[in-house]
This record gives C-alpha cells, structure tokens and sequence, in this order.
C-alpha cells in the first residue's frame, strides 16, 4: 500500500511513456524527444522527461532569455576584471547598475546603463514571448489560460519595477539593478526615500496575499494529503462527486474552524490571492514618487499611522535655525 | 536510500555549522529601549564585543600639572604660533603629551629635526602639527554642538599613532577602457559601507563636497522632480559608515517609521547633524590645505590629503573614549591661553 505520511512522492507509475494528447492545432511544431524516466525527479514530480515542445516562441524566449543572462552575467564578470574566483566570490554583490539618473529617458553610454538597457529589452522580450507561449499551449490542449494570466500578475510586477514606472518618473535611474544585494538595497533605498513603504496601503494588501497564500497551500496541501487515504486526492472528480475524503476534509474545517471551502472554491481562492499579490505590490509601487512622496505622512493623513508621544521633546531641525551651515 | 538520508543530513548539519560559525555573533545580544514602545527603538550590545572595545578606548593618564613659570611660551620659545600665551610650563607639558599622543616611539624627532633649533620648520610634520592644534582649537571652541564641554585632544583620533587608523582619500577613477563591467562605484564587499553593497565612495561627496543628504520625502504627496533612488543609496551608504564607525544602529538618531521627520528623532540626531558640518569644515579647511606640505607617500591615489570622517575620532563608539574629556587636564587646548 502506497505510504501518503510523507513529505516527498512515494508512488511513481513506469509504464509505456505517455506522448499527450492529440490536439487540433495547427503543428508547425511537433513534440521533440523520446521520453525518459528520471527516479530523483519522480521523487517530486512526474518521472516521465519530454517530449518537449519549444516552437517559435519558447525558441525565440529562450534565445532572448539568454542574451540578458549574457549581458548581465559578462558585465558581472568584467567588473571583477574576468577573474572567475572574485566572481564565484563576490556575485551576490555583484550587479548590472541601470543609467545614472543625469541620461534621463535618453540613451546612456553602453557601459553607463546602455548594457542595462540592452538586458532589460530581452529580458522582457523573453518574459513576454514565454507569456504568449503559455497562452498558446493553453489553447492549444483545450485548458483554461489561468496559468497565462496569473503569469501576467508577476509580469506586471516586474514592468512596473523596471519600465513603467521608470518611464513615469521620467528616469531610467529609478529602476532595478539586475544583481542580488544589490536589488535588496535598491528596495530598501526605495523605502527610505518614500517614508516608509508599510504605510504605503496596496504594499500592506500585497503582504497579505502574499502571507496568505502560503497559509491558503499549507492548508490546502495539508488537507488533501491528510485525506489522500480515502482518495482525496483526486480532488477534481470531487468537485461534483464528493466522496468520503471530501465530506471528512469539509467537515474537519467545519468542526476547527466552523466554515469549510469546496474542492473546487479553496482553488479559486489560492489563485487569487497569489494574482493579486504581485497585481496589488505594482499598484503601490507605481504609485511612489509618481503620486505619494512620503508614505507615513500620507497615512497620518489618512487616519492610517498613529502619532506617538514626543518622548525627546522638541527636536527641531537644525538646518532651519537661523545661521545655520548648508 | 538508508545511507544516504543520514549522509545528506551530516553534510547539511556541517555546512549548517559552518555557516553558523563564521558569521554568528557569541549570545547574549543586548537590547536596550530608547524609544516610545512599540516603535522598535533599541540599542544592540554585543558583550562578546564589549571588552575588546573597552579595552581600545581607554584614556591614557594626564601628565603631571605643571609648575607655573609665569612666563609666556612665546617669550621663551622662539617661533610659537600657537598657544603662543600659555604658560610656558604648560606648553612643555602639552608638548610632551602631544608626543605621548602622536608619536610616542619617535619621540621629540618626529616634529623637530634633530640637531636643530625647536623653532625649525624644517619637518613637515611639524608644520602640519601645528595646524592640527589650531584645528583641536577651533574644534573645542567653535563646535561645541557637536564635541559639548567633552572636547577632543590629539589623542581622540591618533591613539599614540603619527596618522590615525581611521583616514580617508579619494578613490581613484575605474580603470580604463570601460566598455562592460562598470560597478558604479558600488556593489563590492567594502568595511567602508559595512560590506554591503551600497555606494562606497561616500566620503568626498558628503565629508569633503556639501552633497545634499537629504533624500526622504517631507511632503505627503509629489510637489515635483525629488531625489532619485541612486542618490537614497548614497545616503544610505553615508549611513551604514555612520553606524559602524559610531556602534550603533538606525535608531540611535531616527525613528524608523519616518526617516526624514525630525520631530521623531532623536536629540543624537542633531549632534550628528553638527558633526557632519563640523567634518566638512575640517577636511576642507584644516587637511585639504595641507597638501602643500605633505610628501607625497602620505598622500592618496589621487595626490590628496588624509582626511577625517567620523570613525576617525569614534573609533566604534558613539561617544569617542567613552566621552571621558581628557581636554579638561588640557584646559590651554580648549581657550587657546
């Protein structure tokens, strides 16, 4: 008997390697590859490799993605003057800089911020072509394009970050550098100079669908594991056919918690609140600099951030006296 | 699959320890509130780091008091250009702890050429000393927001070494040809900005320049074009050398919620204001005119002067020595008579 009180898949299926479903669409592409079986991957996912499908968009993401890798990865390089021990050493530091803000929308020198927005370009351009190529094989196999336009949230995220607001602001300084410490010190930065971003309302939104939807996964996954014995796991049939594993999930939250979501709702749910994660964070980042300057005084304002007692007295800034130095 | 499980856990519990070894701090860690509750203002201590600490910002022993001459130094010496009223007794006994302070292996030498007169500029060390003592001076006397009655002696930043251990110079431009790779004069693990990677070349913009440090927004909504997010960075890494070179984090002088609003700081906030104006003001008055004099292996890369910045006299305590005034034994380094 199949043991489900595990954390990683315990019932791997090896037969004849299954080739998809025949599928309508025009195939200027076939499936590429003869399937293989790989043990540690069936550990978390399916054993079963390929066969894969690329067609002129994966090819052409693919190929763009690469390019920034590239750019980004060589200028990395060439800052540790193409020494690969500092680079092996120093690569979370390491970053590719956006245009100093003097260049404005303008193009910069290319080692000024002209790689930056040379990757940035293909960067997005590979982002954007994957896009379309999970819209496409969507409806290509008949599904829904959920995957696509929950795809699309995060995808909004990083243009915000990178171009729309860039281009609001009217600088290409403003946006992300592509690096790893360097991208956290440009969040924090950008914390610092707009008062604060937890007052800022759509970042406080965007926290809490990103809290809760991994609270909504552990409940989730927790529960359909807990019932897996009595065949919860095969979740969609349930939807309409409820079952044993169904009624005794449902009425386990019910007993815990007095209200329980169906086996089809708790999905709807999970899939909002990570959409809405990346959808309301690029709100509330658009709106910095662009409408709000100082998120804290625009939430005192707005009844949102309590006052705190002067516990220092009365600190007044120095600058303002009179005869004051620069 | 038996072996491997508890190999795979060896290996991660020894990465795990090695990880843990090289950059955790010995417990305890000590907080301490400086702020309305609630608002996260606390000091952080690290006993583990405390005595090493304690034990580099101890003040040397004062020098004996004189026995007043009643004679002015500048009529027994010749060419006293500073401290020119001061008992000439207790000029010798300031000189002599100068060198304790200053050069306390080369002695008297250092600053006065051997076998010539005392008066003798030949050295450049004593024309810079003695540009130095006019600076102490004008620290002690005009600076007072920043150094209080406290006031500093040589000692606050030379700690018996002829240049102190904490001095800067302008960085050097990137090497050329620059076609890729340029780090914008950040990202690299550097003690300067407590290796992170913000902007390491904070120094001259903000201690030498009069670079504007204020970035944080004071309106609640845009009024109009405001500092840009890569200026914040510089900020931020002015802040990070402020906060090593002092001991002490964001909340010693800011309440977090609102960086930029003064009437939630905290009274450290405006010290530091002064100190930053007062650093400038030495860097470009009392070090950067000194160029003339100095040989060129003590100056930078870039043929410029050591300069101060506020790890210069704190030496990773917000009150340098413990804020023990050593001036008070020093009274003549204070009023100048």
């Amino acid at each position: 008997m199949p043991e489900y009180q595990n954390l990683f898949t315990r019932v791997q299926i090896r037969g004849p390697a299954h080739y998809g479903v025949p599928i309508k669409d025009r195939n200027y592409w076939r499936r590429d590859g003869e399937p293989f079986y790989v043990y540690l991957l069936g550990v978390i996912g399916n054993a079963q490799i390929g066969p894969v499908y690329l067609g002129f968009m994966g090819t052409a993401s693919l190929i763009c993605g690469l390019i920034a890798f590239e750019i980004i990865g060589l200028n990395m390089l060439a800052s540790v003057n193409w020494d690969p021990v500092q680079f092996v050493r120093q690569l979370f530091w390491l970053a590719l800089e956006p245009p100093n803000p003097k260049y404005g929308l303008g193009i910069p020198p290319l080692n000024d911020g002209g790689w930056w927005l040379m990757a940035g370009f293909f960067l997005t351009a590979s982002l954007l072509l994957w896009w379309g190529r999970m819209y496409r094989r969507a409806r290509a196999l008949g599904m829904g394009t959920h995957v696509a336009w929950a795809f699309a949230a995060a995808i909004w995220l990083y243009l915000v970050l990178g171009f729309i607001r860039p281009l609001m602001m009217g600088n290409w300084g403003e946006a992300v550098p592509f690096g790893i410490f360097p991208h956290l010190d440009w969040t924090a930065a950008f914390s610092l100079r707009y008062g604060n971003l937890f007052y800022n309302p759509f970042h406080a939104l965007s926290i809490v669908f990103l809290y809760g939807s991994t609270l909504l996964f552990a409940m989730h996954g927790a529960t359909i594991l807990a019932v897996s014995r009595f065949g919860g796991d095969r979740e969609i049939e349930q939807i309409v056919d409820r079952g044993t594993a169904s009624e005794r999930a449902a009425l386990f939250w019910r007993w815990t918690m007095g209200f329980n979501a169906t086996m089809e709702s708790i999905h709807r749910w999970a899939w909002w609140f990570a959409v809405l994660c990346p959808l309301t964070g690029g709100i509330g980042i658009l709106l910095s600099g662009t409408v709000v300057d100082n998120w804290y005084l625009w939430a005192v304002r707005h009844d949102f951030a309590p006052g705190y007692p002067a516990v220092f007295g009365t600190i007044v800034d120095p600058a303002t006296l009179p005869g004051a130095t620069r | 699959m038996k072996i491997e499980l508890p190999l795979a856990g060896a290996l991660f519990a020894v990465a795990a320890a090695a990880v843990v070894y090289t950059s955790f701090t010995l417990p305890p860690v000590l907080s301490t509130q400086n702020g309305w509750r609630g608002t996260a203002m606390v000091q952080i201590e690290l006993p583990a780091h405390r005595k090493a600490l304690q034990a580099a910002n101890v003040v040397p022993e004062a020098q004996p008091p004189a026995e007043l001459a009643n004679e002015k130094s500048s009529a027994v010496y010749e060419n006293v250009q500073v401290l020119g009223d001061v008992d000439s007794a207790e000029f010798l006994r300031i000189m002599t702890a100068i060198t304790e302070w200053v050069s306390p292996e080369q002695g008297c030498t250092y600053c006065h050429a051997e076998g010539e007169s005392l008066a003798s500029d030949a050295l450049y060390t004593k024309v810079v000393a003695r540009r130095m003592l006019q600076m102490t001076l004008k620290i002690n006397a005009a600076w007072k927001p920043h150094v209080a009655e406290t006031g500093v002696t040589c000692y606050t930043c030379h700690r018996g070494q002829p240049v102190p251990a904490e001095v800067w110079y302008k960085e050097s431009p990137p090497p050329e040809p620059a076609y890729a790779g340029n780090r914008n004069r950040q990202n690299q693990p550097l003690p300067v900005v407590g290796d992170s990677s913000l902007p390491h070349d904070i120094f001259e913009p903000y201690l030498s320049k009069a670079t504007d440090i204020r970035i944080g927004g004071v309106k609640a909504l845009r009024t109009g074009p405001n500092p840009s997010i890569q200026s914040t960075e510089g900020t931020y890494g002015l802040m990070m050398h402020l906060s090593q070179g002092l001991g002490v984090n964001c909340t010693f002088c800011h309440n977090t919620q609102n960086f930029a609003d003064w009437q939630t700081s905290t009274p450290q906030r405006v010290t530091a204001w002064h100190g930053i104006r007062m650093v400038r003001e030495l860097n470009n008055e009392y070090l950067d005119t000194l160029v003339g004099a100095f040989p060129a292996n003590r100056k930078g890369p870039m043929g410029d002067v050591a300069k101060v910045n506020c790890a210069t006299c704190h030496q990773g305590v917000n009150k340098p020595l413990y804020g023990v005034s050593m001036v008070a034994d020093y009274l003549a380094l204070k009023s100048g008579r």
